[in-house]
């Protein structure tokens, strides 16, 4: 087990390297930071001098190595814009975001796990008709459009939650209610989508497991609707739950880009959009490479469960 | 000599595909939502002539509330929402479809060329299909947005090149097994082109995956146009499309008191994309040979 957990971290490095050389190159093809210092008070030498200093005049793969070589002396870089280090804009984002994604994700599985396995054993029901249409919906409808529906009927209609932000500012906010308050209505975006994915994901590998051979045996022998489904059914079915989950595990760093930027939720997701919005080179590689760690995690993650819950997969 | 092979070719498949479309046919709600989609297709698309107005001209009082002159009332600067909804959704169709059919001609090609050749060939083809896959999807969709100018065409090519490595491993997927099958074979011990099996052996037989994933694409690129016009990095304005006209929304005295600007591009896109995701599912079951009642 140790042993195919090194080999599989050893394999991932130069996955990692691929997806970060691949984020610079497509990064610096999007414009030099310097291009958004420019203005009537800027001179030209001033510009030279700042794009040597960044080391923006070499080459991009140059620049990549540099970045590599400080990234594993514990350095992640300065922000170009806010002078102040990555790794600290990055852990101050950090806390909100995962708060936010990680209740949501949590409910998305509470409601998709119920919801998925009943749709799949009572298939063309009126039940099921209603959870997948219901599914459906949620998938298909954009989550700006929904937080603006939320907002409409929640803050403006009804003034019962507040529009945006984390905590009340000035005065009164901050402790955890005002917190949970503010994150009712992005939490009920992000769970809309991702219950409504994992339902459909859920209710489909329920499905392919009721058609299995050994159910119906289970079934021959009489044990009972419940144990076949809570027993011999469900234990199957966690192989495709965590996969959907490993396959999430991303989502909980990049997830939440545009719902964090409609609710000014102060996470990465805000992070990001304006250290793209200024070309910050820094932080954009430091959030970039957060995120591929995360994909890499997740997968490695995901083959480890599968190994603990199904004992017919050998690790090599 | 390749005159009786086409026939033959045309027929099975016209009987598999019979086959689909009579149990396609019988998913009601699939049906429902083709029909709807083909009537919103319909309005988009004659656009010019149903409606009196020009998308991009002042036609009245700025704000103003439904009336019958405007059933939707007019925006901001007093363009006609209803023909700027009816051009938008245009907008969306076209970005929709284009970069689906981007996505799935350069996922095709990849996929078959992986699977049929293996060795080093897939392995190059696989992990660059891994990297662009372990990309955070909406930052490679928002750094690729601010590389090129954002603007109509740019966002389909994004669009369509964030969205093929599905394809290409469903694609690689079925080709791997296909490989191994009796009339592949034949076709390689008879000496026919590898151009011949690649495109009218092997590609006809993964078409129906192929179709039902192209559908769920569809609907994911007209909610990730609609975003990034939303965010203001998609199409760009004067141009209608159904995201930049929710992006008024953005401002209070909009959302509070003009629902009639912003409501009606969120519910389209809903119905667009919710009707394409039903056409998908029921094309899903259709191609699925265990679903025969």
């Amino acid at each position: 087990m140790m042993r195919y957990i090194l080999k599989r971290v050893l394999i991932a490095i130069p996955v990692l390297i691929g997806i970060t050389m691949l984020d610079y190159l497509i990064m610096s093809l999007a414009g030099s930071p310097l291009s958004m210092m420019t203005g009537p008070r800027v001179s030209q030498a001033a510009l030279e001098a700042r794009a040597v200093q960044l080391g923006l005049n070499q080459p991009w793969i140059l620049q990549y190595f540099t970045w590599l070589g400080q990234l594993l002396q514990g350095n992640w870089g300065y922000s170009i814009r806010t002078y102040q280090p990555v790794l600290t804009m990055i852990s101050a984002n950090l806390g909100p975001t995962l708060l936010l994604m990680g209740t949501s994700m949590a409910l998305g599985f509470v409601i998709a796990i119920p919801v998925g396995v009943y749709s799949a054993t009572h298939q063309y029901a009126k039940g099921d008709y209603a959870a997948v249409t219901l599914s459906f919906l949620g998938t298909s409808i954009p989550s700006f459009f929904l937080a603006l529906i939320l907002v409409y009927v929640f803050t403006v209609r009804l003034g019962w939650l507040p529009s945006g932000g984390m905590v009340t500012l000035g005065g009164g906010g901050g402790d955890a209610l005002d917190v949970a308050r503010h994150m009712v209505m992005p939490t009920l975006v992000l769970t809309a989508s991702l219950a409504g994915s994992n339902i459909r994901y859920i209710r489909s590998s329920m499905l392919e497991i009721l058609r299995q051979d050994y159910l119906r045996t289970a079934k021959a022998k009489g044990i009972g609707r419940y144990l076949i489904i809570n027993k011999h059914a469900m234990r199957n079915a966690l192989l495709p739950i965590i996969t959907v989950a490993g396959m999430e595990l991303p989502m909980l760093i990049g997830g939440a880009v545009i719902v964090e930027q409609v609710f000014s939720w102060p996470g990465l997701g805000q992070l990001t959009m304006s250290a793209i919005m200024s070309r910050d080179y820094p932080v954009i590689m430091g959030v970039s490479l957060l995120s591929a760690v995360m994909v890499v995690v997740g997968n490695l993650v995901t083959d480890i469960l599968y190994a603990v819950v199904d004992p017919t997969i050998q690790l090599k | 000599m390749a005159q009786p092979m086409v026939l033959t070719a045309g027929r099975e498949s016209r009987g598999y595909f019979g086959t689909v479309a009579r149990r396609f046919m019988r998913h009601r709600l699939g049906m429902v939502s083709l029909c709807f989609l083909t009537v919103l297709v319909l309005l988009a698309l004659f656009a010019p002539l149903l409606t009196p107005y020009e998308p991009n001209k002042l036609v009245g009082k700025f704000s103003e509330p439904p009336s019958l002159q405007h059933l939707l009332g007019t925006d901001q600067v007093g363009r006609d929402v209803l023909t700027r909804l009816l051009y938008a959704t245009r907008i969306s169709l076209l970005v929709g479809f284009a970069a689906t059919g981007i996505a799935t001609a350069v996922g095709v090609v990849l996929g078959l060329v992986s699977g049929y050749f293996g060795g080093w060939v897939d392995m190059i083809i696989m992990r660059f299909t891994d990297m662009v896959m372990s990309f955070p999807y909406i930052l490679l969709v928002l750094v690729a947005a601010a590389i090129f100018k954002p603007g109509l065409w740019n966002i389909i090519l994004i669009l369509g090149f964030v969205d093929w490595p599905g394809v290409a491993r469903l694609v690689r997927g079925n080709v791997l097994s296909l490989r191994e099958t009796a009339f592949v074979k034949a076709d390689i011990v008879a000496g026919m082109p590898t151009r011949h099996t690649l495109f009218s052996e092997i590609l006809p037989n993964t078409i129906a995956p192929i179709l039902v994933y192209a559908t769920s694409v569809v609907a994911i690129s007209i909610l990730d146009e609609a975003a990034l016009s939303f965010l203001g990095m998609g199409v760009q304005p004067p141009t209608a499309s159904l995201g930049n006209m929710l992006n008024g929304a953005q401002s209070l005295t909009v959302l509070t008191s003009k629902p009639w600007l912003w409501a009606p591009p969120g519910v389209m896109i809903v119905l667009l994309v919710l009707s394409i995701n039903f056409i998908g599912d029921a094309l899903r079951d259709a191609v699925d040979s265990r679903n025969i009642r």
